[in-house]
């Protein structure tokens, strides 16, 4: 039965029925029915952790380290306990953010940074492929070993094989199809492939299935149970060893600890498990039994590991079969032909699961977070002008996707034989532990910076590089061995397995403290030393204070422009389709109670920010935030400056130099931006100050009046000298209390302009000579000469005759206010020259102190702390008289000093016409 | 025993007011029109209430009652903000100084003398 054809078949045939699942999980999703609204599915998705690794390579690890393959399936049952607290915010924040991969989230967080998405989407490309690389090992291992039935021969080395004889570039290619054909087959706003959730919560089950089956024929049918396979093992000397979980682990205690830190970020971090756990969730409730179910899977998946690794050890006692394959040549060895094909099966559908969901993830952030940012720059290809792009994104994504996989075959061809599984497996973990610091920091500490993010990025990955990629390569024969064992240029302390002397641990130990020294160190550094930009700053916020957010509201509150309903719906179209555009349209319509199209919708802030949101769904946050504000004029810096970038840059290479200094133009503009909003703020302040001083000014002869109001009310004893006094200060106050009310409104109208100006030819002879009498009796009143020295005649001037009356009246009343206690003298000099007639109004009070002189035009400002009381004035006579002045195109000002009286004069032009209000 | 006010402000009209109101009520009054005349005539006429003022020329209202809180001895005086300005920020800043209530102009004269009385009670 166990022949090639009827392999090969049964592989395409389940392909195929994976397939039908997907499509008809599709459709389903496009009526309306969802299939995968289930929290059962989405915790058999979650499974997609368990790759040909966990089927084959677990069994292998076993054998050589006993219990020592488990820290790889505790770490993630840990993990989900820490769930509540962290995957809870990632998918608040996810959803209300429109994330669409790792990249976007990492990229959103810190400022919306294209760089650091493609900084991300590379590592992530880099990092995974040991881990495809892994899944295609196995796939055709166990083909090349199924194929040999009935005998049981181990797999040739693979550079032995010409390329085109090599199955696993077949598998390969076949995957890369199969994977275009489930994750491209259209663009999904939200990035939500229904169809690939449900073949993979179905292939969950099938290698559950497998695995279970293959253990229990072990355990039950070769052996007696659980009871007769450990007292074998104990009964032979070289595998008791086995038994005692420390022992078998090499580096003990730290490597268990490193392990299982490990696997706890890999269940984060891995882009399929990014994908399926935070993009391809749609009901934030389904996490609360995912945190029991899927430990139970992981438990499930894992009892029958130690038996099978038992059983295959003492089955092939010598060591020429290879343990990774145990699964497979049990079922062979016991000529068990049926169970055997199921295995393989299992195996596949372990790597396809694997295989399909990761390169979907990796090709959507290479789409939207390393190709799109640097082709929307690249003015040549004028992606702006084109009307539908949705063609070109799925280019994208397809053409990444076969990337990927001939990559990880590459890797698979270099690379593949020099450890067994599960040490690859780790490798790929190690480089995604990378992005621990940068997210989890990202989400509960808002200090971090892109800065830190990207140096620490960049240093845990060099040093991942370093210490586990590098030697791998070098262990299959592509480097020289002297650089492994005597450092490079016979550095010792740079040898890539013990740096800085290091030594005593495991591989993956080793890289993991080195590469997260390096990460944790540099992005805490980077951050605390470095300032954030307004954006980060926004988006820090947004993140961390994810749960007092009011929805989606919170991202829109940080904006401020004008923009056109068509042209956004515009953009939208362009990239995700009329019909997606149409739809969202509609639903923020209906949602403010309106229909679109039919009622307007007026494009503000939050309009802006939810076409943004629906957009970064299709192309990612970085880039929406390029194509929402080139549509939109925006009333900040960042704009020009970003249009500046945009226009200067021509060849965007992610870890180019030119990108860095525009990056840090940028930061510079924001930061001019912070400055000219300092001001503002100072502005708004100086506002706030006046209308404060309006409301004492007010509010204190009013309480005056109150207060002798409500005694002479109530107060039946007061006495009749009392009484009048008590009126007179309300019957004062209140003439104060107008004085000022009116000096206000006055004052409001002059400022906005709206102030009434007649004109009219005015003899400031007669003006001046008239308000003097106007004014004798307070003079009189306060024992004050006055003596004015008029000419015979002066030209009229054209000006408005009350104003200039009430700046007459100002400027004699505060003389009067000033000058010397019953002996005060006021001397008013009307003279002429060429250009103006000036008025001087000279006192012998007490003199303005120096530094005071442009002070008491101020507002609210009046001269002297006299020892007696407040002058009676309101402080805004003299504001308003220079603006009276000033509007005549004249000029007031004061000359005085200390002891010596004041003299205020003012300037009339002759003959030029008024300023217009 | 008869309860002694202190009242501060620079208005001459408002201390008036306040003077004939208080003693009417039966406390002894002493005024003051500035903060440092405010602060002596604690020191000399021990109060056992003060009213402040916060706008005053030279030294604010919140910082006579900011030195009045630094002295020990001086602890159980009882004072009363009053001010024009009743911004929350204010009235905040007052009571964080040690002021024991705030009250805002214009007042009325029933309330604020029951206010008085409640607090000189309590003492």
């Amino acid at each position: 039965m166990l022949q090639g054809w009827v392999i090969v078949v049964t592989s395409f045939a389940y392909l195929g029925l994976l397939f039908a699942i997907a499509f008809y999980a599709d459709k389903r999703a496009d009526a309306g029915r969802s299939v995968i609204a289930s929290p059962y599915v989405y915790s058999l998705s979650l499974a997609v952790y368990a790759t040909a690794w966990t089927f084959y390579g677990s069994v292998g690890r076993a054998a050589s380290d006993g219990v020592g393959f488990l820290p790889i399936y505790i770490g993630p049952t840990l993990m989900i306990a820490l769930w509540w607290i962290v995957m809870r915010k990632i998918l608040r924040i996810s959803k209300q953010n429109r994330i669409t991969s790792l990249a976007d989230f990492i990229a959103s967080r810190y400022g919306k940074s294209a760089l650091l998405g493609g900084v991300v989407t590379v590592i992530a490309v880099i990092g995974i492929l040991p881990y495809i690389s892994l899944q295609l090992k196995a796939v055709s291992n166990s083909f090349s070993i199924v194929l040999q039935y009935p005998w049981i021969i181990m797999p040739a080395k693979v550079t032995a094989l010409p390329i085109l004889q090599d199955t696993a570039l077949w598998v390969a290619l076949i995957l890369a199809a199969f994977t275009i054909a489930f994750g491209t087959r259209h663009l999904d706003a939200a990035e939500h492939h229904e169809g690939m959730v449900a073949a993979i919560a179905f292939e969950s089950l099938v290698k559950l299935l497998a695995f279970l089956a293959v253990g229990v024929f072990v355990t039950f049918g070769i052996y007696n149970g659980f009871g007769d396979l450990f007292d074998r093992v104990a009964a032979d000397p070289k595998l008791s060893a086995m038994l005692t979980p420390l022992e078998g682990v090499a580096g003990g205690y730290a490597s268990w600890v490193w392990l299982t830190i490990l696997s706890m970020m890999a269940i984060m971090f891995l882009p399929r498990q990014f994908q399926v756990t935070v993009i391809e969730n749609v009901n934030e409730k389904h996490l609360n039994k995912a945190i029991w179910l899927f430990p139970l899977y992981m438990l499930a998946i894992n009892i029958f590991v130690l038996p099978i690794a038992f059983g295959g050890l003492l089955h092939f006692p010598g060591g020429n079969v290879d343990a990774d394959t145990f699964v497979l040549t049990l079922p062979m060895f016991e000529k068990q032909e049926l169970l055997a094909l199921l295995v393989f099966i299992g195996g596949l559908s372990a790597a396809t699961g694997m295989v399909i969901v990761e390169t979907i993830a990796l090709s959507t952030m290479v789409c939207n977070d390393l190709v799109m940012p640097v082709l929307l720059r690249l003015r040549r290809l004028r992606l702006n002008k084109r009307s539908d792009l949705t063609g070109l994104l799925l280019g994208i994504r397809r053409g990444a996707i076969v990337g990927i996989l001939l990559l990880g075959y590459l890797y698979f061809r270099l690379a593949g034989e020099a450890y067994a599984l599960v040490s690859i497996g780790l490798i790929s973990f190690a480089a995604v532990a990378q992005f621990a610091p940068a997210v989890l920091g990202g989400i509960f500490w808002k200090g971090g910076t892109r800065r830190g993010a990207l140096a620490g990025l960049s240093a845990g990955f060099a040093v991942w590089f370093y210490t586990l990629l590098l030697p791998a390569l070098a262990r299959s024969g592509w480097l020289p061995i002297s650089f492994m064992e005597q450092g490079p240029f016979g550095i010792e302390l740079l040898k890539p397995l013990e740096l800085l002397g290091l030594a005593g641990l495991d591989q993956i130990t080793h890289a993991m403290i080195w590469s997260m020294l390096a990460n944790i160190g540099a992005y805490v550094t980077v951050s605390l030393s470095g300032t954030q930009s307004a954006e980060e700053h926004r988006q820090a916020s947004l993140f961390v204070d994810v749960f007092r957010q009011s929805g989606e509201a919170g991202g829109a509150r940080f904006w401020r422009g004008t923009a056109s309903v068509p042209e956004l719906y515009n953009l939208l179209a362009r990239f995700q389709g009329t019909a997606a555009a149409e739809s969202a349209f509609q639903d923020y319509a209906s949602a403010r109670g309106l229909r679109w199209p039919g009622d307007t919708l007026i494009a503000d802030a939050e309009f802006v920010h939810y076409v943004e949101v629906q957009l970064a769904g299709a192309i990612g946050a970085a880039s929406a935030r390029i194509m929402v504000a080139s549509a939109v004029k925006e009333e900040a810096l960042t704009l020009e400056e970003v249009r500046k970038i945009l226009d200067e840059a021509s060849q965007v290479v992610i870890y180019s130099h030119r990108l860095e200094q525009k990056s840090r133009e940028l930061e510079a503009a924001t930061a001019e931006l912070r400055a000219a909003n300092e001001r503002l703020k100072e502005l708004d302040q100086l506002k706030d100050d006046f209308l404060s001083t309006v409301t004492h000014e007010l509010r204190t002869p009013l309480t005056s009046i109150r207060a002798f109001s409500e005694i002479l009310n109530q107060d039946p004893d007061v006495d009749l000298a009392q009484r009048r006094k008590f009126l007179g200060i309300i019957t004062k106050e209140t003439e104060r209390l107008t004085r000022i009310i009116n000096q206000v409104l006055d004052l409001a109208k002059i400022e906005a302009g709206r102030a009434e100006w007649s004109e009219a030819p005015v003899d400031m002879r007669e003006l001046i000579s008239d308000t003097v009498s106007a004014m004798s009796q307070v003079f009189q009143e306060n024992n004050i000469r006055v003596e004015s020295r008029l000419p015979e005649r002066v030209t009229p001037v054209k000006a408005d005759v009350d104003r200039i009356i009430q700046v007459m009246l100002n400027l004699l009343s505060n003389a009067v206010k000033f000058c010397r206690q019953g002996d005060g003298r006021i001397e008013i000099t009307l003279t002429e020259d060429d250009h103006a007639l000036r008025v001087d109004v000279r006192d012998n009070g007490p003199g303005i102190a120096p530094g005071d002189e442009q002070k008491i035009f101020d507002k609210f400002v009046q001269a002297g702390d006299t020892l007696t009381n407040k002058p009676q004035g309101s402080g805004l006579g003299l504001y308003i008289s220079r603006h009276i002045v000033e509007h005549h195109g004249g000029r007031l000002w004061v000359q005085s000093r200390p002891g010596e009286g004041a003299c205020f004069s003012f300037t009339l032009p002759r003959g030029r016409p008024m300023e217009s209000a | 025993m008869t309860k002694k006010v202190l009242i501060v402000d620079d208005e001459l009209n408002i201390v008036t007011a306040l003077e004939f109101l208080l003693q009417k009520s039966g406390y002894e009054v002493m005024t003051a029109q500035n903060g440092d005349e405010a602060l002596q005539r604690v020191e000399s006429f021990a109060p056992d209430l003060v009213l402040l003022d916060v706008m005053m020329p030279r030294i604010s209202g919140y910082e006579v009652c900011r030195r009045m809180r630094e002295r020990a001895d001086w602890k159980h005086i009882k004072i009363i903000m009053l001010s024009a300005k009743g911004r929350e920020a204010e009235v905040s800043k007052g009571v964080s100084l040690g002021a024991d209530l705030y009250v805002t102009k214009p007042f009325s004269n029933n309330e604020l003398v029951g206010k008085i009385g409640e607090l000189l009670a309590g003492a």
